[in-house]
């Protein structure tokens, strides 16, 4: 196998792990509440912004800004929960997606009128600049980023399956009046998902932060590649967004570099269609 | 009963003078709409086009003494239109052609605009420009370089800008010169995206270089505003091209600034096509990591108490950002187009077309460095011109080419960091 080829399947896989670590929140809100939240992508750029904020005023790195960043994604998690979740959950489909959809706009814009629409960069050198490790080159941010993806996936599911609050919220996933019945508040469970959900996007933003550009657009490119690895994976299986996403990124990286970058994304979307068609939950959604 | 019959007439006098009075208002204001990408991925580049054109709208209504005979400074307003001001109708294309478009339509319709300006974006502006056409209102782009924008026939579209046809020669004459001097750039590999502009460009500068007789050796497209460019660098590291010609919005290119640090490659000459690499944030944000970088521009500050210096100053008091080749480019635009209004002394869009179409200003009074504006029967200035600059420093531009226009010598190869 060519040297460059191995270069591109390494880097596949930090950018597919990328993938996983900010969409492990959205499979775990759309899997636990079937709510599609069109803000996803939105929050992951608060997340940045706040990483942002936390090295101008604390000249402080990823350290310091992930927790942070969690910490007020996961408060903001719950505010929306109680402000706007809850109500949409009781109204139609549309209402959830124009409800999120809003949402997502608030955000946004709220964002470009208080910092701008100039591109903001965390300097390369903050958590490392690039490493060689047997000639291949990887940057150490997103190795970070690539290694907390494996922790929060790990995290996530242990949560979900060992811990009580875990079978708590799988209960009201189920079957939110048999969980009533059994004296688990589907509220409290439900805010809990969306404050957990939305600071693992917080500390995804924070991370990313460190090697991508910072500006209030960058919910959008990143959205669709959420909903494509958590479709992929199964909604609500955060494993699967972890294989999802390894596998986009590296099939997104080698059609990229083996055809042309143009025809990356058709290779990815035919696949990725091809196999819904086959199997439709995804690779580890309940059928 | 007589008294209230007098209030009533007076009260119906008064608001039939302040209609008149309204009226005679409207008249003393001539509004144009300029269409620009003020959210979304290109916002950056959009906010400088309103800052520039809010300078420009400065000195257009107001007496600026100190900027000589620089057209339209001297007076307040219009003097052909008997001091009438100008207003600017801003509308935000968002990014998109069909959004573009649609708030051409509702400026023309409902703000009642006399002519447009913009979009930035090509392939917003090929939208814009035609609902424009469609309504004989006057569309001139300062800033959108994509050819095709001059060939489709249209009556009322104008461009003061040089486009990708001038820049592939001012590209091919540069190199010639370098390879001259002893630089080797025989491989020339083109980075673009794949919207209207980087396809048109790339698409011209293919063209051109194998007219010339020198083919592009490699091709790499790329989808815009990507989330990561990693294999096209990989590419670009293996075929080792002599020269590297970027075509890319400013959120792409600071991106391939980073992963070209990160996987350790260096073209031996970067030269960028304008676009995000002219934008001050890319400059501020991987401007230290793209050093020697070359690019094309017309601006040039030109010496303290000359009229592009003090337009420089009210640009970075107004913006808080150098003025950069694009937003020079706009406001130049926005210069003309009134200067033809002014000229046509009347708001008729045919006046102001056939005004446009008998522009001919010398390059003394222009603020950009054109050989003068001249339009051709396309809406093309043929006078449009340009030069290479260069990011020495990583802060600040410099014109490095052609000799005559040059501040300090090119640096070569490319630094980077």
């Amino acid at each position: 196998m060519s040297f460059v080829l191995v270069q591109v399947i390494v880097g596949g896989l930090l950018l597919g792990a990328v993938y996983a670590l900010f969409s492990s929140g959205l499979t775990l809100v759309w899997g636990m509440m079937n709510v599609v939240n069109f803000a996803h992508g939105d929050f992951v750029m608060l997340g940045m912004y706040v990483a942002y904020l936390v090295y101008t005023l604390l000249g402080a790195g990823p350290l310091v800004g992930a927790p942070i960043a969690m910490l007020v994604l996961a408060t903001l998690g719950v505010v929306v929960y109680f402000g706007l979740i809850r109500d949409i959950m009781k109204g139609p489909m549309l209402a959830q997606i124009l409800g999120t959809f809003g949402l997502a706009l608030l955000l946004r814009y709220s964002v470009f009128w208080w910092f701008g629409a100039n591109f903001l960069t965390l300097p390369e050198n903050l958590v490392g600049g690039t490493l060689e490790l047997f000639g291949i080159r990887v940057q150490a941010s997103r190795l970070l980023a690539g290694i907390v993806a494996l922790m929060v996936t790990l995290g996530l599911h242990l949560l979900l399956t060992r811990t009580s609050l875990g079978s708590k919220m799988l209960a009201v996933a189920e079957d939110s009046t048999a969980a009533q019945l059994m004296g688990i508040r589907p509220d409290s469970m439900q805010a809990v998902a969306w404050a957990i959900a939305a600071g693992a996007t917080g500390l995804a933003g924070a991370l990313i932060a460190t090697f991508f550009y910072i500006v209030p657009t960058v919910g959008e490119t990143l959205a669709i590649v959420a909903f494509v690895t958590v479709s992929l994976g199964g909604f609500g299986s955060v494993p699967g967004a972890l294989v999802a996403g390894l596998l986009i990124g590296v099939i997104e990286s080698l059609s990229g570099y083996l055809i042309g970058a143009i025809y990356q994304d058709i290779v990815v979307y035919s696949l990725f269609l091809g196999f819904l068609w086959f199997r439709p939950q995804g690779l580890m959604g309940k059928s | 009963m007589k008294f209230k019959h007098i209030v009533g007439l007076l009260c119906a006098a008064s608001v039939s003078v302040a209609f008149a009075g309204g009226a005679l208002a409207e008249d003393k204001v001539v509004k144009i709409g300029a269409v620009f990408p003020l959210s979304g991925n290109a916002a950056s580049a959009g906010n400088h086009a309103k800052a520039a054109l809010e300078v420009a709208i400065d000195i257009i209504n107001n007496a600026h003494p100190e900027l000589g005979n620089f057209p339209l400074a001297k007076n307040v307003g219009l003097a052909g239109l008997g001091g009438a001001k100008v207003e600017v109708v801003f509308a935000d294309n968002q990014g998109s052609p069909a959004t573009g478009q649609n708030q051409a339509l509702r400026l023309i319709t409902e703000e009642k605009v006399v002519a447009l300006t913009g979009a930035y974006q090509s392939g917003i502006t090929l939208t814009a420009s035609a609902i424009a056409e469609k309504y004989g209102i006057p569309f001139l782009t300062g800033e959108s370089v994509a050819a095709n924008l001059t060939e489709r026939g249209f009556k009322w579209f104008f461009r003061t800008t040089p486009i990708a046809t001038d820049f592939v020669k001012v590209y091919f004459d540069f190199l010639t010169d370098m390879k001259a001097a002893g630089v080797k750039t025989d491989n020339v590999a083109l980075v673009h995206d794949n919207t209207e502009y980087g396809t048109s460009v790339a698409n011209t500068i293919t063209t051109g270089f194998k007219e010339k007789g020198q083919p592009i050796a490699l091709d790499v497209a790329y989808p815009s505003n990507a989330t990561d460019v990693q294999s096209q660098v990989l590419q670009l590291k293996e075929k080792k091209p002599d020269v590297a010609i970027m075509i890319s919005y400013t959120s792409d290119a600071i991106l391939f600034a980073k992963t070209f640090q990160a996987q350790d490659y260096k073209p031996p000459i970067l030269l960028a096509d304008d676009a995000g690499y002219s934008d001050p944030s890319f400059i501020k944000s991987v401007g230290k990591i793209s050093q020697g970088a070359f690019n094309r521009s017309a601006w040039s500050v030109g010496p303290p108490g000359s009229p592009t210096a003090i337009i420089a100053k009210m640009y970075k008091e107004k913006s808080g950002d150098e003025m950069d080749d694009t937003a020079g480019r706009e406001m130049q635009g926005f210069f003309v187009l009134v200067d033809a209004i002014d000229r046509a002394g009347s708001t008729d869009p045919a006046k102001i077309q056939a005004a446009l179409k008998a522009t001919d200003l010398k390059p003394e009074q222009l603020m950009m460095g054109y050989k003068g504006v001249k339009f051709d029967d396309k809406g093309q200035n043929t006078l449009a011109s340009a030069v290479i600059i260069q990011l020495q420093d990583g802060e600040n531009y410099v014109a490095v080419w052609p000799k005559a226009n040059a501040e300090k010598a090119p640096v070569l190869p490319y630094k980077g960091w």
